[in-house]
């Protein structure tokens, strides 16, 4: 609590003393006001004079004006104990509100506290604490155990585990050292580092996020707008109904105390705080959310987007794939085993710089030595390998060597293998698939994404067989990359669509298509920064996993908006009409109105403590 | 130019869009957005008159609640 808050509750405690004093005590025929008038002025006068300073602004209609109002004709009505007790009541609920707010505002800028404070950079031999907007790109840095990395660079010296979760979300450390780039806003765990630094603050990771998530507010929801647009014209079109409320019926009955009574009660409700203020926190602590789970959300409208999702396009490589290429499988003609085909494929191509050589040899230990060897650039490879004369490459290679193969049955790459001038069998080289990548589309699908769509380079059977592998539900092949835009507008333009689009890539070559899409995601954008200028929602590490849960995040904050909206009006509603019939008093008015502010907060809040439980997966 | 500055005091979600109505009608502001989670208020003007704009802004912050201002 703030020192003004404690003199507040302090106020508030003496206040509401004084008034049940002024209650329960003793009171001469027609001196009762004399009582209250002093605790009325002790509890409002700061309301009494903030309503008098906006008029003399210009500023009609707000809240401390009708408060006064209400109060001021409470009085006027002779309702002496009502005038304080309504005043005090709105300035306990305004307390508590403003508690609540700060509260929830601290723990959510709490998640957003990797800021470093402080750099250790060696300077003329020694060390020195400086801060990180201080450091040069090139100086050299230390990261004791236990600080948080200041700023990007690579790893000149020293081993140790990072901790990225405040980063990504990712709560297993990532293990680091000497050459590798580390990303500042980390958390060194267990050893010593010396780090280069690459980049300035300015332009480090730590601070992008952080502009990033600042700026976030700056892409308001359509439900915010909505509100902003209903509380413009909510106040007026309440205070004016009071009005009519106190002179009509008055007019015709002349009964003007009971009116005017209950036309001030009208003025108590007019503030439309409840919804100004829950639907932003809800965006907010819906965005505060993903943050926590290593997804930066770059504005509320997008949030909102994504929870209308239904149709998910894919990039390939560095998406749903690694980019890494791996044999998939090993096809050998007896009396050749597999193992042994792979083998002498991979002694054979050990020299070569090739991808596919290497995804050959990636997983072989102990090759043979291999002689005599000749690459043909785009054909392949052949050598001499434990005195065998081994052809490993494509089947323009086979053909130029004379040796008859057959049409492969697996889609994706193929190297052909011959030993002796004999053919021998084929190895499939194939795109590895991302960890997790099938049970990220089984969540998606279990969310109600009933659309998953594939958009790549490939020949059509690598994009449809991998389609096949990880359920998606179509795949369009062979596109250029300026075709990819042109197959997403299709998906827009589809008539049966109801939900939105969203594209999920790399960003590295996508951009447009990133931008074209409802919304764009971009994964892996760890020290991506073109991925991170181009997307609106941004998973830090590339586990594809966290595609449902952005969408669980979105949907749970979207329906708890919708919840304040709807909770507030019908309070609202139902007070102004038994107000209006006279069958509460002031005392429930404010009550009510006070208590949907503090409820739509507290709900509000929720959306901050969304965990992966909630999206309830089969 | 548009550029973005923290705020001081912004107690109250209601006063926060007062505000940013307010500074939409102020002559030469392009747009104006203000966030109540972050208290950052971002302002759109054009380059010649952006720091007359944002004295502007800021004495129209204090107009809705006499602690609030924008620190620049």
């Amino acid at each position: 609590m703030t020192k003004k808050q404690k003199n507040q509750l302090r106020r508030l405690i003496l206040a509401g003393g004084l008034f049940v004093l002024a209650l329960v005590l003793p009171k001469a025929q027609g001196w009762a006001w004399a009582y209250f008038v002093p605790v009325y002025l002790f509890i409002g006068y700061d309301v009494l004079l903030d309503a008098g300073r906006n008029i003399l602004h210009g500023q009609y209609l707000d809240e401390q004006f009708l408060m006064a109002v209400a109060t001021l004709g409470a009085w006027g009505v002779g309702e002496y104990p009502e005038a304080v007790g309504v005043m005090l009541f709105y300035q306990v609920g305004e307390f508590f509100q403003s508690y609540a707010v700060n509260k929830s505002r601290k723990s959510i800028a709490d998640l957003m506290e990797i800021r470093p404070d402080y750099a250790n950079v060696l300077r003329e031999g020694s060390l020195m604490e400086v801060d990180p907007e201080e450091v040069a790109v090139g100086e050299c840095i230390v990261i004791k155990p236990g600080e948080r990395v200041p700023l990007d660079g690579v790893v000149t010296e020293g081993e140790s585990l990072l901790d990225t979760l405040a980063i990504t979300g990712e709560a297993v450390p990532r293990s680091i050292g000497v050459g590798q780039e580390i990303f500042s806003g980390c958390v060194n765990q267990t050893g010593l580092l010396t780090v280069q630094v690459t980049k300035a603050y300015g332009e480090s990771t730590v601070a992008r996020i952080l502009e990033l998530v600042e700026n976030s507010a700056d892409n308001k929801a359509r439900s915010e707008a909505f509100i902003s647009r209903f509380a413009r014209w909510y106040t007026p079109a309440v205070v004016g109904a009071a009005v009519l409320l106190m002179v009509l019926p008055s007019l015709i009955t002349g009964e003007w105390r009971t009116w005017v009574y209950r036309g001030l009660m009208f003025l108590m409700v007019s503030c439309p705080c409840a919804l100004v203020i829950s639907v932003p926190l809800s965006y907010f602590g819906g965005i505060g959310a993903a943050a926590r789970k290593g997804i930066l959300v770059k504005g509320s409208n997008y949030l909102e987007q994504m929870g209308k999702v239904q149709t998910v396009a894919f990039d390939k490589t560095g998406t749903l794939t690694t980019g890494e290429l791996q044999v998939t499988g090993t096809y050998a003609l007896p009396p050749v085993a597999p193992e042994e085909l792979l083998r002498l494929a991979a002694a054979a191509e050990d020299f070569s710089s090739h991808p596919i050589a290497q995804a050959l040899t990636r997983e072989q230990r102990d090759l043979p030595p291999a002689g005599k060897v000749q690459e043909t650039a785009g054909h392949g490879v052949t050598a001499l390998v434990e005195n065998k004369q081994v052809a490993v490459g494509s089947k323009k290679l086979m053909e130029s060597l004379g040796i008859p193969c057959p049409e492969p049955q697996t889609p994706g790459t193929v190297s052909f293998v011959a030993v002796e001038g004999q053919y021998a069998g084929y190895i499939a080289i194939g795109d590895r698939i991302k960890p997790g990548a099938k049970e990220a589309l089984e969540e998606l699908q279990a969310v109600g994404v009933h659309k998953t769509v594939l958009l790549t380079g490939d020949r059509q059977s690598a994009g449809e067989a991998l389609g096949r592998e990880l359920g998606l539900t179509e795949a369009r092949c062979e596109l250029l990359p300026q075709q990819k835009v042109t197959a997403l507008e299709e998906l827009l333009q589809e008539p049966d669509r109801k939900g939105t689009v969203c594209y999920v890539g790399d960003g590295i070559n996508d951009a447009p298509v990133l931008k074209r899409a409802d919304v764009g995601v971009a994964m892996g954008a760890l020290g991506a920064d073109a991925a991170i200028e181009a997307a609106d929602i941004v998973l830090m590490d590339d586990d594809p996993k966290k595609l449902a849960l952005a969408v669980g995040i979105a949907r749970f904050t979207q329906r708890i908006v919708k919840q304040n909206i709807s909770f507030a009006l019908v309070v609202k509603g139902l007070v102004l009409i038994t107000s209006a019939l006279g069958v509460t008093d002031m005392w429930m008015a404010v009550l009510a109105d006070v208590g949907v502010a503090m409820l739509a907060v507290l709900n509000a809040m929720r959306c901050l403590r969304y965990t992966r439980n909630r999206l309830r997966l089969p | 130019m548009k550029k973005t500055f923290k705020m001081q005091d912004l107690d109250c979600a209601n006063c926060a869009s007062k505000m940013e109505n307010n500074i939409k009608k102020l002559p030469g502001v392009i747009d104006c957005s203000i966030s109540f989670m972050t208290q950052r208020i971002t302002i759109e003007a054009p380059d010649d008159i952006f720091e007359e704009v944002v004295a502007k802004a800021s004495r129209e912050c204090g107009k809705v609640d006499k602690e609030c201002c924008i620190l620049y």
